[in-house]
């Protein structure tokens, strides 16, 4: 086989934190001037001809599968929104292009603004709970004995192995009427109201599960990666603001907040993309309903798909969607981008 | 598509320092300086460990529910107050789920369509991430910032077109179709860890052994592929569990042919499978959840580090 020059190893250069490949060393083993890379190198025992053609091989099967997989639907998405497409062109095929048409349906429904009203309320409460709980668990977990300590990270891996399915239907067992654990709890807590009380029949209390549900699930994360952001600042910092007076919510806003503000903003933004497109939890659970209480804009463009048929609607929808959810986190897209295009 | 949940192979063993990243300063690790104050007063150290408590028990509890459910007999589970222990267990409801409908086919498929996803995928992603890692060629920013924008994929907004194309190309109703998908839903993530992976491993042990008259191939299989097992490992576990519990396109792209549904599938519809049974409802929640359980435990001993690092550094 043969193939171009290694890259220098990692941990060579400036960033050997982060191992970064195809960056030269300083001190470059390659030609000054800058000729083909590696051209003067010392190994010789590279043929040079072929290896041209190698990295595309390789790169070959991935390219494809991306084009076919992934370019392909999202052109085919957007394509079909601006079409007539329903079950008859879904059989006979021969839809006809008509520019703006389910765009203008999508953005002229009232139902389609409740929806998204609903899912910027359903992705605030969960955000700021996950975040807030998710900061709190860590705080504390700093601060906990070894062996408690343990316990609570441990118990958090333990939520976050949980898989979706299983969590939804042990949710829905928790939550059942007659024989649920939740009922009997309040019950015996005095509430006598809840005694086979149906939670899933109404649209609020509906809505509140699902929130806890995807709280309980998303904690995990937010909570461990910020416990071990937290173990990286150093504790002299915190003593200095505590000699100086400060007390702790002080400490936690001038000191440990500011050295841990990008992963605060990376994780807030992967919690607002999960909880934004959020669709197996509230499927599962509820379909959208009791009364379309819980139907956010992924579960709504798929309704509008399946059950009436409207492909076209249905994929404007989820074009709209898609463009709200990149406006509102535009300039972390931005960041990271911007960061990889440099790096790598 | 669940696929963009972080790897849970990324969690790191309960109390262990981050492999990587920052260095972690002495002194950091153990109660930030502030917690030692705390840890004098007895008061406030009883309500942090108070607090501690009421975040295992809310963590614990569900999963915990679901364990006692699944091994508790049916007149128990149906008596006005509930056991919080299971005193006489029973494998019953365990019986009941593996001898339901189906029940082998939903494994097979699962499991059918998780493996082929994930080996092809570890396949493709292996060779592009040796092209990016280790080769130097026009174009590899480019290919690169392609991954990461197909890491970015807004899949819960491509199912209509999915089920579309599937229905076009008559893979609607296939595990082919959703073979395909979990090997694209999970690929870029792929490429990402192992080329940080492969970018760890110096690439002067390689050419260590080219000098000693091994070819690219040869070096590769010796020298790199051993190093490179735990990030190998590490990755598809990650993909194994992404592709397990995916539902949104399983539900969407499986509809007909109803032998063909995985096990997310099957589970979301307990109600028509087991009624009101809610023990063997559990005790098929608890046995699809095993996999990924063992896979946990897996990641946190051997693979941890690995994992951290290429997701990291990734």
């Amino acid at each position: 086989m043969s193939v171009s020059p290694p890259v220098p190893a990692p941990g060579l250069g400036p960033g050997a934190d982060a191992p970064l490949a195809g960056r030269r060393p300083p001190g470059a083993r390659t030609a000054p001037g800058g000729g083909p890379p590696g051209a003067l190198r010392r190994r010789r025992w590279r043929p040079r001809r072929s290896a041209a053609l190698w990295p595309y091989l390789l790169i070959a099967p991935a390219v494809v599968g991306t084009l076919f997989l992934l370019a392909y639907p999202v052109l085919r998405s957007v394509i079909i929104s601006f079409q007539h497409f329903r079950t008859g062109e879904l059989i006979r095929g021969g839809a006809v292009f008509v520019g703006l048409e389910n765009y203008r349906e999508a953005l002229g429904s009232p139902e389609f603004w409740a929806v998204v009203r609903r899912t910027f309320a359903w992705t605030a409460v969960n955000v700021v709970l996950i975040m807030v709980i998710g900061t709190l668990t860590a705080l504390m977990a700093v601060r906990l004995g070894r062996r408690m300590r343990l316990a609570v990270l441990s118990a958090l891996v333990l939520t976050w192995a949980t898989p979706v399915l299983a969590a939804t239907t042990i949710f829905q067992w928790l939550f059942q009427s007659r024989l649920g654990v939740v009922n009997w709890l309040l019950v015996a807590a005095g509430l006598d109201s809840f005694r086979d009380h149906t939670w899933f029949a109404d649209g609020t209390s509906t809505f509140a599960i699902l929130v806890m549900l995807v709280v309980w699930q998303s904690v995990p994360f937010a909570a461990l990666t910020l416990y071990a952001g937290l173990t990286t600042i150093p504790g002299e910092l915190r003593e200095a603001a505590r000699i100086d007076g400060a007390g702790g919510a002080q400490t936690f806003r001038h000191v440990v907040f500011p050295i841990l503000r990008p992963l605060f903003g990376l994780i807030t933004s992967l919690e607002v993309i999960w909880v934004f497109k959020c669709f197996a939890q509230i499927w599962a659970v509820s379909k959208g309903g009791p009364d379309g209480a819980t139907t956010t804009l992924p579960i709504y463009a798929f309704q509008v798909a399946q059950s009436l048929h409207k492909y076209d609607l249905g994929s404007a929808i989820s074009t709209l969607t898609v463009l709200i959810l990149v406006a509102a986190l535009i300039t972390h897209l931005r960041r990271i981008l911007r960061h990889e295009a440099e790096v790598r | 598509m669940s696929g963009s949940r972080p790897a849970p192979g990324a969690a790191r063993r309960p109390g262990s320092r981050p492999a990587s990243g920052p260095a972690p300063r002495p002194g950091a690790r153990r109660g930030l300086g502030a917690g030692r104050a705390a840890a004098r007063r007895p008061a406030a150290r009883a309500a942090l460990n108070l607090a501690a408590l009421a975040v295992i028990v809310v963590s614990v509890f569900p999963v915990y529910w679901m364990a006692v459910t699944a091994f508790t007999p049916t007149a128990d589970i149906q008596s006005d107050t509930p056991s919080f222990w299971p005193s006489h267990p029973t494998l019953d409801h365990f019986a009941t789920a593996v001898s339901s409908d189906g029940f082998g086919h939903f494994w097979r498929n699962s499991l059918l369509v998780t493996i082929s996803a994930v080996l092809l995928s570890l396949a493709v992603a292996l060779l592009a991430a040796f092209a990016v890692a280790r080769l130097r060629w026009r174009g590899r920013r480019a290919f690169v910032l392609m991954v990461f924008i197909a890491q970015m994929a807004p899949w819960e907004a491509l199912l209509i077109s999915m089920f579309v194309i599937a229905r076009d190309t008559g893979m609607l109703d296939k595990l082919s179709m959703l073979t395909l998908l979990y090997f694209m839903a999970t690929l870029p993530f792929t490429i990402v860890t192992l080329r940080g992976f492969l970018a760890a491993i110096p690439p002067e042990l390689e050419e260590a052994a080219m000098m000693d008259g091994a070819s690219r191939a040869v070096a590769f299989r010796r020298v790199v592929l051993p190093l490179l097992a735990p990030g190998l490992m590490s990755t598809s576990l990650f993909g194994f569990i992404t592709a397990w519990n995916e539902f949104a396109f399983a539900n969407a792209l499986i509809i007909k042919n109803q032998d063909d549904r995985t096990l997310p599938v099957w589970l979301s519809s307990f109600g028509n499978v087991f009624g009101t049974d809610w023990g063997a409802t559990m005790a098929a929640a608890a046995l699809f959840m095993l996999p990924v359980l063992l896979i946990f435990l897996a990641l946190q001993r051997k693979v941890t580090t690995g994992a951290l690092a290429g997701a990291v550094k990734g």
